[in-house]
């Protein structure tokens, strides 16, 4: 009978609602199953992606999707341990208009760690990428950071003839920016591009751990949405040689990883909105991932549902991706070294696949 | 013969005579609005046991000094609130929070502004062991007074069959939730109008009000109003900005403070009503999840206009400072929540709204209403 106070109440907190530790107080649980002989240094960094700014009038902006990376700069800048770098992933800007990669800037310099930018297809077709070269980052680069070696490519390029097709830049972003257009033009790296990465991995052995980055997929899932980069195969075949590569993208607005052959892929949460998936909105043939375990449905009544932004943690070559996910419970998705798979820590087995959700 | 006149006059106007002083089981009547009480199975709702656990609701010896109540802060006269910005515990030490009244709280899907405790019999046994409220060391004190005093030996085994060395704290926590399901109340103007039927219980001002509250206003997505019911509570937690211009500045060191506290072992009930920074981080300290920080219980609405101040920590003294706070779309900051945003309401939908919440009154604490205002 005798329960003093700070025994009832661990009592209490063991069996009801605080028993759930935040990501931040515990030790981060790197990769899972065997690791492969590849040393390097572990370390977190943040990835923030699609926040589509999108300009009103005068200094007035889309009041919601400035939220959303107002939100995200803050949480990251909140995280414990502190990450040593931040991802942007492309689409800043909603039309490409200087205004929104203006005011994209100046929210993003609230952000404690250094940015390496990616960028998307709505930062790049008003202007073809001459602000963002001139203001922000190179299209294409790489950089190393602890052992591992991060490329950055440009892979929301197109056709010469589909680019010189419009009678005004701003009707060929609008173009670009559209869905099912049967106008529009599917996305590519380019054969200059491939042979500054051919070139660029040239100088690294194979046992090097590889992340690309890039805005869209470097895979086939649905052409229609641009889901898809045109000469994504040849990309895959340049990194064929290495043991561990993995592909981090925005884009698709949605929770969706994969692995095609020694490649993984995850894409990350955007800060604007949520896209349908491709096999639950249309009927047309599309390649979504058999290994993603789908997110819930968002909830189109609240603003920041569907969203969010992602954490990763770089250990033995591979990584393990915290989805941050506003109005949902987070997902961790983690490289598995026995099934050399991705797999949801908690949702991966069908009979625990996510119930519904029942907000609202 | 003044009593006979009061029931009198209650009939006479068709509602409940329900004394707010008389412990009674909920009744159809007054309910009318609001969906049947919750009762965890595990504890039944009787008479005897609500009648016993108002009792100990009442009882001040259960706390450091022999003067706090759980009544002290949520008094029956002033509709189980208690009229002040942050509550006063014992030594008259102020807490953080703003005391919430208990009218209605057992619709709650979580109890506390943070919803750190999931049931009412969870939430009843924190604040007697809260170094600022009762500020009992262990709840040992009050198990010993319900095992010796005659009277509540009389009543536990009347309410639970239960021999005095059998009482735990677990049946004081059952008997106080057992009372505080009975201070459940509709039954107001605006159920009258909405639910039963009479579209003469609003004034026209109100009914526009409810109008602005559903439409313009936007009130209705978080305070819900649903086909045959309302709890005017989504039962979530939302960053209205309320306070956080206190912690912003200072929210990474802040937070590493409360991540430092937390590995040390502290409890956040403690650390909640002490550490007035840390107070306004609201649903995190629960969660550790970034996404809830300044984040706090949607309150019910029904007997709104009994219960000033407002808001988590009491900064809003009347419905018309609340209904200018949203209508300025609450306070900027990055985590305000996305639906809070300017309404451009006019003079005459603000005071429309607040005719609109004054008729969330229950006809049972509808003498509270008129004794005020």
């Amino acid at each position: 009978m005798a329960v003093n106070r700070r025994q009832f109440l661990q009592r209490m907190a063991a069996t009801g609602v605080a028993a759930t530790l935040p990501f931040s107080l515990v030790e981060i649980s790197w990769g899972m199953g065997k690791k492969p002989t590849t040393e390097h240094e572990s370390f977190t960094f943040a990835y923030i992606s699609d926040s589509h700014l999108t300009h009103i009038k005068g200094n007035q902006f889309t009041r919601n999707f400035d939220q959303g990376l107002r939100k995200a700069i803050m949480e990251v800048n909140l995280m414990s341990p502190r990450p040593d770098f931040v991802i942007y992933g492309g689409d800043l800007a909603q039309l490409g208009k200087r205004e929104e990669l203006d005011h994209g800037l100046e929210l993003m310099s609230a952000l404690r760690p250094p940015v390496h930018w990616v960028t998307g297809e709505h930062d790049f077709y008003l202007d073809m990428g001459k602000f963002w070269e001139e203001k922000i980052s190179p299209l294409y680069y790489s950089f190393d950071h602890k052992g591992v070696h991060f490329v950055v490519l440009n892979s929301i390029l197109t056709y010469e003839d589909w680019i010189k097709r419009w009678s005004t830049p701003m009707e060929r972003m609008l173009n670009m920016a559209r869905l099912d257009n049967p106008q529009g033009s599917p996305f590519m790296v380019g054969e200059s591009q491939l042979q500054w990465l051919k070139e660029d991995l040239a100088k690294y052995d194979v046992g090097t751990p590889v992340v690309v980055l890039s805005h869209s997929p470097l895979y086939k899932i649905f052409k229609p949405w641009n889901f898809w980069t045109d000469d994504a195969e040849k990309v895959q075949k340049l990194l064929q040689r290495f043991q561990r590569v993995t592909v981090l993208h925005g884009h698709v607005h949605q929770v969706l990883y994969n692995q095609i052959g020694n490649i993984t892929f995850y894409a990350m949460m955007a800060t604007a909105w949520p896209w349908p998936y491709p096999v639950s909105y249309v009927q047309k043939p599309n390649q979504v991932p058999k290994l993603t375990v789908f997110m819930n449905r968002a909830d189109p009544f609240h603003e920041r549902d569907g969203t969010g932004w992602d954490i990763l943690d770089m250990d033995s070559g591979a990584i393990t991706n915290h989805y941050q996910l506003w109005m949902n419970e987070n997902r961790t998705v983690a490289f598995d070294f026995k099934l050399e798979h991705p797999v949801d820590l908690k949702y991966q087995a069908p009979d625990k696949r996510i119930p519904p959700q029942f907000h609202y | 013969m003044k009593y006979l006149a009061r029931v009198a006059s209650a009939l006479v106007l068709g509602v409940s005579a329900v004394n707010a002083g008389e412990v009674s089981l909920p009744q159809k009547e007054t309910l009318l609005g609001l969906p049947p009480v919750p009762v965890p199975k595990d504890n039944p709702l009787t008479l005897e046991k609500a009648k016993l656990g108002k009792q100990l609701f009442e009882d001040k010896r259960f706390s450091a000094d022999g003067a706090i109540s759980c009544a002290h802060c949520h008094k029956p006269e002033l509709a189980f609130s208690d009229g002040l910005p942050v509550s006063e515990g014992i030594g008259g030490q102020k807490g953080t929070r703003n005391a919430p009244t208990v009218i209605n709280a057992a619709y709650y899907k979580t109890q506390f502004w943070d919803g750190r405790r999931p049931s009412l019999e969870a939430q009843s046994k924190d604040p007697f062991i809260n170094p600022i409220e009762h500020g009992l060391k262990s709840h040992d004190p009050i198990v010993q007074i319900v095992r010796t005093d005659p009277d509540y030996r009389k009543q536990f085994r009347q309410a639970f069959g239960l021999e005095p060395d059998r009482i735990t704290m677990d049946h004081v926590a059952q008997a106080i939730a057992s009372f505080e399901r009975t201070l459940v109340a509709g039954n107001s103007p605006f159920d009258r109008y909405q639910y039963g039927g009479d579209k003469t219980a609003l004034s026209a001002s109100a009914i526009r009000g409810l109008a602005v509250f559903r439409d313009k206003g936007r009130c209705v997505s978080c305070h819900v109003i649903e086909g045959s019911t309302a709890l005017f509570t989504d039962n979530q937690f939302h960053n209205l900005g309320v306070g956080f211009d206190k912690i912003e500045s200072r929210l990474p060191e802040i937070i590493a403070a409360y991540r430092q506290a937390k590995q040390a072992g502290k409890e956040i009930d403690e650390t909640v009503l002490t550490q007035g920074e840390m107070s306004e981080l609201g649903r995190f300290i629960v969660t550790g999840d970034t996404q809830d920080i300044g984040r706090f219980k949607t309150s019910t609405l029904r007997n709104i206009a009994l219960t000033a101040p407002y808001m988590h920590d009491g900064s809003l003294k009347t419905l018309e400072e609340v209904v200018d706070f949203y209508d300025k779309g609450g306070r900027d900051n990055p985590m305000l929540d996305g639906g809070i945003r300017p309404l451009n309401l006019t003079a005459q939908e603000k005071s429309d709204l607040v005719a609109f919440m004054k008729s969330l009154t229950s006809n049972r604490f509808a003498n509270l209403q008129s004794n005020k205002r």
